[in-house]
């Protein structure tokens, strides 16, 4: 195990990009997925037709995935108990998932990263912070977003805020772990020695050694953020019913389950890839980012 | 061993509080005041007054609190606004499914989990080992949801094995109670499995590299007593760990699978509460499943000492 981790720290990323593929495959599937999802977001104006109309005449067809690249194709994906289109409702609902979770993963680990370096370096608010740290941790993180979103009658910003709270504390104990580690180290003892402030030791020596942990974390927390909008908008606590969201759209046509399966297959399906493909990702980088933590998850 | 334990327990005291903090800020602290949100949207000004002295809302935020902890350590959490009855109540009505739904999984999930991840381990880098490791994957990545809407779709509407929905209390029988949660304890606990296996697989890995296994092993001792006996027990604690640390993930995922299957438990009740701003029982919900996951971990804590005598603190 340590073996093949070092052998993938060392590997040059020059090699061509079937070697870095043949070593990294969980980087390259998990992006190229990632990417036809990221693409068909951004091109939905393009690409999908219009999410919005009720059509009650073409309620609950089939879909017709043989038509799939034939332009102007109104039911690729069918469409659900008001007619509207689902593959296009699908596609504008992965705008929102990435929007949540690339803000979610953004905001959290920069809001923890402060507060961990503050808890890690600074002895005297360690404790507090860590005492708040451990209470927010346990309060079931989806239950903290439901009553945040409940009670501010959120829209998508609420959403991202109410998601991004309870992920905090776990960038906080990550980046807490490795300032403590890293501050016992010589070349900060030598730091201090020739003058540098607490500022400048934290920022120029302590901060880039978190920046690997952090990132694969963030890869997770957004796989997170996105299941958790996801859950969220299912119970109705989320992003407003009238957006179409991947949770939206299965709340709404849970109930033509045996009807019309494909209205919650869809984006069942997609909300399933794209989670795993962010995964795989934050696998992949966290084997070559990190490697003593990949050790111990291996 | 005893001091410990009570050291363990006082020391869950400050945490509690600060849970009861932040659910108390929370409420009282978001935009828009809990009287009118109370009130509705079409409210008069008079309404909202006297909502909020009946509330105490007029009084200091410290005596707000002060008088609410008072009255949670009496047992009283307070009273639902569309059912006008004691939260606590409302809570205790609805324990059995949650707890049913909570309890099998947490046993299918935890046998499932640890005989998968001790098998991957032992058969390390076979089909199997990598099978498990895209299970675990898969698992992680795959709603709760979605996963039981699929279950559904194939189990009870199309082949017809096992009911849609609901729930059956178990003194109408063991089958039709025990029917009822195969297909919600699948769903729930599939993430929970994923989490556990992985862990499991790299811990009995750690350890089936020690010295004392190779001992085990040259003295005779056979696999099965070798696996189980020798190296599941010393893998113990970072697994019994991540069974605590899931149990917050369980209980996110009660919420959305009794709403999946229909189960008028605990979890239903908040989501009524969320669409009905019922705040009283939104706080005491989150309130109650806070207590319960800080007393999981306490108990992890304490088994620690069961699994390993060294563990002292």
């Amino acid at each position: 195990m340590a073996g093949t981790a070092a052998e993938v720290a060392v590997a040059p990323a020059s090699l061509g990009f079937r070697r870095f593929a043949r070593r990294n495959p969980t980087i390259v599937i998990g992006s190229a997925l990632l990417s036809v999802m990221v693409l068909a977001a951004l091109l939905a104006p393009w690409i999908a037709g219009d999410p919005f109309t009720v059509a009650p005449v073409n309620r609950l067809r089939p879909p017709n995935l043989a038509a799939f690249f034939t332009p102007g194709t109104a039911d690729r994906f069918g469409t659900d108990n008001l007619g509207r289109d689902v593959f296009a409702r699908t596609i504008y609902g992965a705008q929102v998932s990435l929007l949540v979770g690339i803000s979610v993963a953004f905001f959290s680990t920069s809001v923890g990263l402060v507060i961990g370096l503050a808890a890690g370096y600074y002895r005297a608010v360690d404790a507090v912070i860590m005492r708040v740290m451990d209470a927010l941790m346990s309060i079931p993180s989806i239950l903290l977003a439901i009553a945040l979103v409940a009670l501010t009658r959120g829209g998508v910003p609420v959403v991202i805020f109410a998601i991004t709270v309870p992920e905090i504390p776990r960038v906080v104990r990550l980046v807490r772990a490795v300032v403590l580690t890293v501050r016992e180290r010589p070349f900060i003892d030598a730091a201090v020695s020739v003058g540098s402030r607490p500022r400048k030791v934290i920022f120029r020596h302590i901060l880039p050694n978190t920046l690997a942990p952090l990132i694969v974390q963030a890869t997770y927390i957004c796989a997170s953020a996105i299941l958790t909008e996801a859950g969220l908008s299912f119970l109705g606590a989320g992003v407003p019913p009238e957006i179409p969201t991947w949770g939206n759209m299965i709340a709404q046509s849970r109930l033509f389950l045996s009807r019309a399966p494909w209205t919650v297959f869809f984006p069942g399906a997609c909300l399933a890839v794209v989670v795993l493909a962010i995964n795989l990702v934050g696998d992949g980088l966290r084997d070559r980012l990190d490697p003593r933590l990949a050790r111990r998850m291996r | 061993m005893i001091a410990y334990i009570v050291r363990r327990l006082l020391a869950t005291i400050p945490v509690m509080i600060l849970v009861a903090v932040i659910v108390f800020l929370l409420v009282h602290l978001a935009p828009g005041d809990p009287a009118s949100v109370i009130a509705g949207d079409n409210a008069t000004s008079d309404q909202i007054a006297a909502i909020r002295a009946a509330l105490g809302l007029d009084q200091p935020l410290w005596r707000q609190f002060l008088i609410w902890v008072g009255h949670i350590l009496q047992g009283d959490l307070g009273t639902s606004l569309f059912w006008n009855t004691p939260v606590a109540e409302l809570i205790l009505q609805r324990a059995e499914p949650t707890i049913s739904l909570a309890a099998t999984t947490l046993l299918l999930a935890v046998l499932i989990a640890i005989t998968l991840g001790v098998l991957a381990a032992w058969k390390a880098g076979s089909g199997l080992d990598r099978a498990v490791m895209g299970l675990a994957v898969t698992g992680f990545s795959v709603p709760v949801f979605v996963v039981g809407y699929l279950l559904v779709f194939v189990f009870a509407i199309e082949l017809r094995w096992l009911p849609v929905q609901g729930y059956r209390p178990i003194a109408e029988g063991l089958w039709p109670w025990f029917e009822r949660l195969i297909l919600p304890s699948i769903a729930l606990g599939l993430a929970y499995v994923a989490l556990i296996a992985r862990i499991t697989r790299t811990t009995m890995l750690e350890v089936l590299a020690e010295d004392y296994i190779r001992t085990a092993e040259a003295k005779g001792v056979s696999t099965r007593p070798m696996l189980l006996r020798h190296a599941l027990k010393n893998a113990a604690v970072p697994i019994v760990t991540i069974v605590g640390i899931g149990v917050a993930l369980l209980i996110g995922g009660v919420v959305i699978t009794e709403t999946v299957f229909n189960i008028p438990g605990i979890g239903r009740l908040v989501v009524d509460g969320i669409a009905r701003r019922d705040y009283p029982i939104i706080q005491g919900v989150i309130l109650v499943f806070s207590g319960i996951y800080v007393l999981v971990n306490l108990a992890v804590d304490i088994s620690y000492t069961f699994f390993d005598p060294r563990v002292r603190y």
